[in-house]
């Protein structure tokens, strides 16, 4: 279906109302293949059907439905295995001693899917356990998926799922096989919370240390990505740091955040980068 | 090019597996069974090689640990690749030297992703 179409222009139209999201931008997207599930399971007579069903507006769950169906939710373990690396090296290491004296760290996953990213953060610190003894590690991930929340919090991964990007000894020291699927042990699936949120809305209860927002931000129209990340840094430490995805920026999206010059693929807050020049 | 050599003793899976190791940029080579594996990387050692379990001849498991014998050097990384998806094998198979594990059945993502987790992709 193509994106000129009235159905269509419907369709991205909800999208974007409710996510911010802009369908036309993400080329990843084929409508009728995202749809074509809840279409089948309702009989309805295709995209403009669904359409019609939508317009007349008695079924907020469908609705939702498909706002779920049209969101990308690609993720995985470890993704960018570097940038987790500079995380621990370069944020957790300047975190570790800025906190010692609260032992405390919050950390906030912002449209975190599935919840693979969360668990990779728990398993860096499952791993260094004895750096992190005493401390304690809130883990929150949010996403405006309420499917992705739901698979998030049971934890349970597919054969396919659990092997992109984890490595096998990382996979059997911390997930038990379920059938054929793979369920996170508890002692990380302990360490994480999850939430429905939209990134648009104000944040869960900060301040934050640590934001992730990677692979979110990508299509929303330039006016809404400002106001998402105005929302994060209105939850960050003014020390903390903002993660977001490989070949992702601040220049030229918000004047809240820049590039830490000292590790790549790091932000800092703008304001607290110019106290922290200022001392 | 990387160079990868696919142990299988089923010619479909080997095709399979090359068809993707080919977009992925390797140089791919077969052997049907371990033995046959063996003498190919005292030849010529590939940088990694996608190992079966269950063939005839030579299993995997025991070609893992001709391999580690023949001191093949520079020694290639093993990838298993079988559907032996228990944890009992997949724990004997690290132990015995296995750098990474594919369960079966596998997609693109799925070996492109352990290929790089060993650092060949
Ligand atoms: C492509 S995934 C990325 C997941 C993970 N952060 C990663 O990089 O692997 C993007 C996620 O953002 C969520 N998302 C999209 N718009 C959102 C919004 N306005 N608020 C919260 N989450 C949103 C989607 O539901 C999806 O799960
Ligand atoms: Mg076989």
């Amino acid at each position: 279906m193509s994106l000129d179409e009235p159905g269509a222009r419907y369709l991205a139209g909800l999208l974007e109302r409710a996510t911010g999201q802009q369908l036309a931008e993400n080329r990843s997207w084929r409508i009728d293949a995202a749809l074509g599930p809840i279409i089948r399971d309702r009989g309805l007579d295709g995209v403009t059907g669904l359409v019609a069903r939508l317009v007349e507006g008695h079924d907020p769950a469908l609705q939702a439905e498909v706002i779920d169906q049209l969101l990308n939710h690609e993720t995985f373990f470890f993704r960018d295995a570097p940038v987790f690396r500079q995380v621990d090296v370069a944020a957790l290491h300047a975190l570790h001693g800025a906190r010692a004296g609260s032992r405390r760290l919050r950390i906030w996953s912002a449209g975190c899917s599935t919840g693979q990213e969360v668990y990779s953060l728990a398993m860096i610190f499952a791993e260094a356990e004895g750096r992190w003894a005493g401390w304690t590690i809130d883990l929150i991930g949010t996403d405006v998926s309420p499917s992705c929340i739901r698979r998030a919090e049971q934890g349970v991964y597919s054969s396919f799922e659990i092997q992109r990007g984890l490595p096998v000894t990382q996979m059997i020291r911390w997930f038990d096989p379920d059938r054929d699927d793979w369920r996170v042990k508890r002692e990380i699936g302990r360490r994480a919370r999850f939430s429905v949120h939209n990134i648009l809305d104000p944040a869960p209860s900060g301040p934050f240390d640590l934001v992730f927002c990677r692979n979110v931000l990508l299509y929303l129209t330039p006016e809404r990505r400002r106001q998402a990340f105005q929302r994060i840094a209105a939850a960050l430490a003014p020390d903390g740091f903002l993660v977001l995805g490989a070949g992702e920026t601040v220049t030229g999206h918000t004047d809240a955040f820049a590039a830490d010059p000292d590790a790549r693929g790091l932000f800092r807050p703008a304001a607290g980068a110019a106290r922290m020049r200022a001392a | 090019m990387k160079t990868c050599l696919v142990v299988d003793d089923s010619k479909v899976i080997r095709k399979v597996a090359r068809h993707i190791l080919e977009t992925l940029n390797f140089q791919v080579s077969e052997a049907g069974d371990g033995a046959e594996a063996l003498q190919h990387c005292q030849q010529t050692s590939p940088d990694v090689v996608l190992l079966d379990w269950n063939m005839p001849v030579m299993s995997g498991m025991e070609f893992l640990r001709a391999l580690g014998d023949a001191a093949v050097a520079p020694r290639p990384k093993v990838v298993f690749c079988t559907t032996e998806n228990g944890i009992a094998h997949i724990k004997a198979a690290i132990e015995a030297g296995a750098d990474e594990y594919v369960m079966k059945p596998f997609d693109r993502d799925t070996l492109a992703s352990k290929l790089q987790i060993v650092g060949v992709c």
